[in-house]
């Protein structure tokens, strides 16, 4: 990452790619590249942490780097992986922006798999990442000094303005999807969501595993049951309005984590969702299910029985403290 | 809004930074850091043999070589944190560490 670093900081389009505990390793510099506001891609293929050793897909490597201030973008497929990697590129080298993107893709579900796609094509993919220009770089005519020291009269501004840019960036995303869209023909939004519009229990998730969820939710629609999905596609900066809109009207949510929150009742994806929903009058019933660490097979099963645990609560009812699925106690 | 007013030594408004939080070459030569210290180095000239040793350990590069002329090292006392490193290091002791008084 410091290599990657002296790259872009050179004017130079960056892509760099890890896992796991390299990305640990790198930890350190992740937060130094946004703040430097370098618009360095690197791909992710998530994978567990130790101990114990696993080289298998949950979240946890990069929620350790939660708030590194990068754009973080979950991926749900081979298709939307290869998209992203270009439309990463054009979201960060936006002038408005210049931040740092993280490509989250599932470790071997999708980093060691093969599946069909439709490959951009190159005359495309020219007109729509024109040639990078940076706004600001490490050059002998023109010298600057970069990672500088924010003594307290200006740190506190500095940490402000990294925010500020990374919340901003979200239109310059939706606009960076948008033109995608129009020339590729393939739509993303910030949260997808599936025969979500009159559910009354909706799976939130975020990566690969919402394709099984998918097939899970079609099952349940056959049996009658008012369920649906929601997937985060943004998760940093997270998508407030859209995760609002995609669960509206929900009964229940059922949150998924791919991570434990080690010491804490929740996850990370249900604690921030529970603390945007807490003040809205009508908001659902959140449950907050752990499945699918270091590779634990996640089946169509998995998501008819936190459908189930949600709806059992009832609407008086308290989960308390996650659930993990399928844990052998 | 509140009533109170919140006091903060805050030097430059958010909107005010530049991107990427660069500056330009030798700007922290406007940043004075010698109020960090606690202790500042006294030289007995008397005792000097402008041997040299303190101009090389300083970690700061602060001390100024006054010629042959003169033959002393005076330390610039704007970048002097004062971390003793050139009292222990003189062969000849005579730098002294004078704590500062406030």
């Amino acid at each position: 990452m410091s290599a990657c670093i002296g790259s872009s900081a050179a004017g130079a389009r960056t892509f760099t790619a890890t896992s796991s505990q390299g990305l640990l390793l790198m930890a350190e510099m992740t937060f130094i590249a946004p703040a430097l506001r370098l618009p360095i891609v690197m791909a992710v293929a998530n994978r567990a942490i130790s101990a114990p050793i696993n080289i298998w897909n949950d979240h946890s490597d990069v929620m350790t780097i939660r708030d590194c201030g990068w754009i973080q973008i979950f991926v749900e497929n081979g298709q939307e992986a290869t998209d992203m990697s270009i439309i990463a590129f054009r979201i960060a080298e936006d002038k408005n922006v210049m931040l740092p993107v993280i490509l989250n893709l599932d470790g071997f579900t999708l980093s060691h798999f093969i599946e069909p796609i439709i490959f951009p094509e190159q005359e495309k993919v020219r007109r729509y990442l024109p040639a990078y220009e940076t706004t600001h770089k490490l050059d002998i005519a023109k010298p600057i000094s970069m990672g500088l020291l924010g003594a307290p009269e200006v740190y506190t501004e500095a940490r402000k303005a990294t925010d500020d840019a990374l919340v901003a960036s979200k239109s310059r995303i939706v606009k960076a999807f948008d033109e995608f869209a129009d020339i590729f023909g393939r739509k993303y939004n910030l949260v997808e969501t599936y025969r979500a519009e009159d559910a009354e229990t909706i799976i939130v998730l975020m990566g690969s595993i919402a394709e099984t969820a998918m097939t899970a939710v079609d099952e349940m629609r056959d049996a009658g049951q008012k369920v649906g999905l929601a997937r985060l596609r943004l998760w940093r900066p997270f998508p407030i309005e859209e995760l609002r809109a995609a669960v509206k009207g929900a009964k229940r949510l059922a949150i998924v984590d791919r991570h434990i929150s080690l010491g804490f009742p929740e996850g990370p994806v249900a604690t921030e969702i529970r603390a945007l929903l807490f003040h809205d009058q009508d908001r659902p019933r959140i449950s907050n299910f752990i499945l699918g660490l270091g590779g634990r097979d996640v089946p169509r099963d998995h998501f008819k029985y936190i459908v189930e645990r949600a709806e059992e609560l009832g609407d008086a009812g308290r989960q308390g403290h996650y659930e993990m699925v399928g844990v052998l106690e | 809004m509140a009533k109170i007013k919140v006091t903060t030594d805050a030097a430059v408004k958010v909107g005010d930074i530049p991107l990427g939080f660069t500056a330009q070459p030798g700007s922290t030569r406007n940043f004075k850091t010698g109020d960090w210290r606690s202790a500042r180095p006294a030289l007995d000239r008397e005792k000097c043999i402008y041997c040299g040793f303190c101009y090389i350990y300083c970690p700061d590069g602060v001390y100024k070589d006054m010629g042959p002329e003169e033959k002393y090292y005076q330390p610039d006392l704007d970048f002097c944190k004062g971390c003793g490193v050139c009292a222990a290091e003189c062969p000849k002791k005579c730098i002294q560490m004078v704590v500062e008084e406030v």
